[in-house]
């Protein structure tokens, strides 16, 4: 999930570390809860929308001109399915 | 020369803004070898627009409220064409192709900007220690840290190489490098300034803020960037009522309240307690009221944080998967191309943070960690809201110590973590909250205090840093 080609190494040292910060985050699960609402965000904010009107957007030349590979302006990237 | 001293010399006449970017140009020269508050430093264009100012002058034209003054950008902060790496081999040699409303409006306004300040990678770390670029040295004492992540920022105001930086802060990522650097650092309200082209750590908290020398110039940076921006959805959409007037309105009969939890915790130094009672006491001689409050839930904040930062960091960095920008490893699958760029772009504890927040994000430990986390965030912005019904502002510790040296906490990301104990509860909130200058600790180093406002409050938390400021002497 966090696509990540982490070493053996790396995995040693940070199996580790996050077990200590995961040890630390246990005084949340001792607290009773139940009857408190989450808050995602500080802001009640629903809904933003902007009127529908056309502005002008980034330069494509500009944009692609940034990116790792490129064809026929369209990014490009290796096969996304397995071979048949 | 202070920012509302220079930009008051250029707008006169009386010195060109090219003088005053050659003098700040030379420091950097002389100094930041050393120092590495910047990762890059765009002299020409600093030159070029210093020049389009005294033109405008020469004109008889008004550039505006920061005319001539040099300004250092956070590199989490795009600018157009000009490389933005937030401090991460992902985006070596990036070049953004739009600038983000905040450096749009000091360039509006006159503001000449000198370069991209070093940070922690993608602003996540309190040392500046985490940038793919090697540290930034505290000016203070070039053997410590100058916190972070904003701690090229804070380093360049220190240092003099500009009197004014922008940095951006999710748990203290500007206060906690002024305190240790000596400056004034401000986290505005979430929603007052825009967001648009700051590059996204943790969404729900991320505000940019300034860096000064002085409570007046935090305020002419502040009123500058501040303000509704429709390229933003989390923008407040308001006008921002200036906090430049109210710096003379003194603090006699403001309500103020000493957080106990965040000043009576371990890990907080002795003289950095003082100095909050200090404080306290020069606000009632001021005419304040000071009263000891508790906020019981900021015990459980710093590991609410650090939960709900990497869950939206670890969705925020999925946009770095070497398609669009940055770099690429190739490999035969796109999956796999995916993997190697990140494992190869991303540092330590960038790949920590994006572990910790799947994990707490997925299925089976999501109602554990995440919602629990948000719960706290619940009960945070319920005892603020008891407290400000009978305070005006509060203050606290900005950080539990003065600047630690290179290397101190680099073995253990949870104690670089507690860095944060006192910022974190404010920023849960989304409330205001800056850090002054206010005496001094182990080795002579700055102590920083924190005024915290509730949301919108910025006009009372100047009043009170003005006194501050002024008290420190």
């Amino acid at each position: 999930m966090a696509r990540l080609a982490l070493s053996d190494e790396e995995l040693d040292g940070f199996a580790r570390e996050l077990g200590v910060i995961l040890e630390h985050a246990e005084d949340l699960a001792a607290l009773d809860l139940d009857d408190v609402e989450p808050t995602a965000h500080p802001l009640p904010l629903v809904n933003v929308l902007r009127p529908d009107e056309v502005r002008p957007s980034l330069d494509r030349d500009e944009v692609l001109g940034q990116a790792p590979a490129v064809e026929d302006g369209r990014f490009r990237v290796p096969r996304i399915l397995d071979a048949p | 020369m202070t920012a509302t001293e220079i930009a008051a010399a250029v707008r006169s006449g009386q010195r060109s803004a090219r003088d005053v970017v050659e003098e700040h140009l030379a420091a950097i020269a002389a100094r930041d070898r050393d120092l590495h508050a910047f990762l890059v430093v765009v002299a020409d264009q600093a030159r070029e627009a210093a020049a389009a100012i005294d033109a405008a002058v020469a004109r008889g034209e008004d550039p505006g409220p920061l005319a001539g003054v040099p300004v250092a950008i956070k590199d989490t902060l795009c600018t157009r064409g000009v490389a933005t790496t937030c401090g991460s081999r992902i985006l070596d040699g990036w070049e953004p192709p739009y600038t983000a409303t905040t450096v749009e409006r000091i360039l509006g306004a006159g503001g000449v900007v000198v370069g991209k300040t070093n940070c922690d990678e993608f602003a996540m770390g309190s040392s500046t220690e985490n940038s793919a670029f090697g540290p930034t040295r505290n000016p203070l004492d070039p053997s410590r840290v100058p916190g972070g992540s904003s701690g090229g920022s804070a380093a360049a105001v220190a240092a003099a190489f500009a009197p004014l930086a922008l940095g951006s802060d999710t748990g203290g990522s500007i206060r906690q490098p002024a305190a240790l650097c000596g400056t004034v650092g401000v986290k505005p309200t979430y929603g007052r300034v825009s967001r648009y082209g700051l590059v996204a750590f943790a969404s729900s908290l991320d505000q940019v803020g300034p860096f000064a020398t002085t409570v007046a110039d935090a305020a002419l940076l502040l009123d500058v960037i501040a303000g509704h921006d429709p390229l933003d959805s989390t923008s407040i959409d308001d006008d921002h009522a200036p906090v430049s007037p109210q710096l003379a309105a003194g603090v006699a009969g403001l309500r103020i309240g000493l957080v106990e939890e965040l000043t009576d915790v371990d890990g907080v130094q002795a003289p950095v307690r003082d100095a909050v009672a200090q404080a306290g006491a020069a606000l009632e001689a001021a005419g304040a009221t000071v009263e000891r409050v508790s906020i019981p839930s900021a015990q459980y904040a710093l590991s609410a944080y650090y939960l709900i930062a990497p869950a939206e960091a670890s969705s925020n960095l999925a946009r770095y998967d070497g398609v669009r920008y940055g770099l690429r490893v190739d490999a035969d699958h796109a999956a796999a191309m995916n993997a190697e760029t990140r494992e190869a772009g991303f540092g330590p504890e960038v790949k920590r943070r994006i572990m910790l927040g799947t994990y707490a994000l997925s299925a089976g430990y999501y109602d554990a960690y995440y919602r629990k986390a948000q719960q706290v965030r619940t009960l945070v912005i319920r005892d603020f809201a008891r407290v400000y019904e009978r305070c005006d502002a509060l203050l606290a510790p900005t950080s539990p110590t003065v600047a630690f040296p290179l290397g101190a906490k680099t073995a253990n990301p949870l104690e670089m973590y507690l860095s944060d104990v006192c910022t974190i509860p404010s920023s849960l909130a989304g409330h205001a909250a800056m850090s002054v200058p206010f005496g001094a600790g182990e080795g002579g180093l700055p102590i920083g205090v924190q005024v915290l406002a509730p949301a919108l409050g910025e006009p009372v938390m100047f009043r009170v840093a003005a006194a501050l400021e002024a008290a420190a002497g």
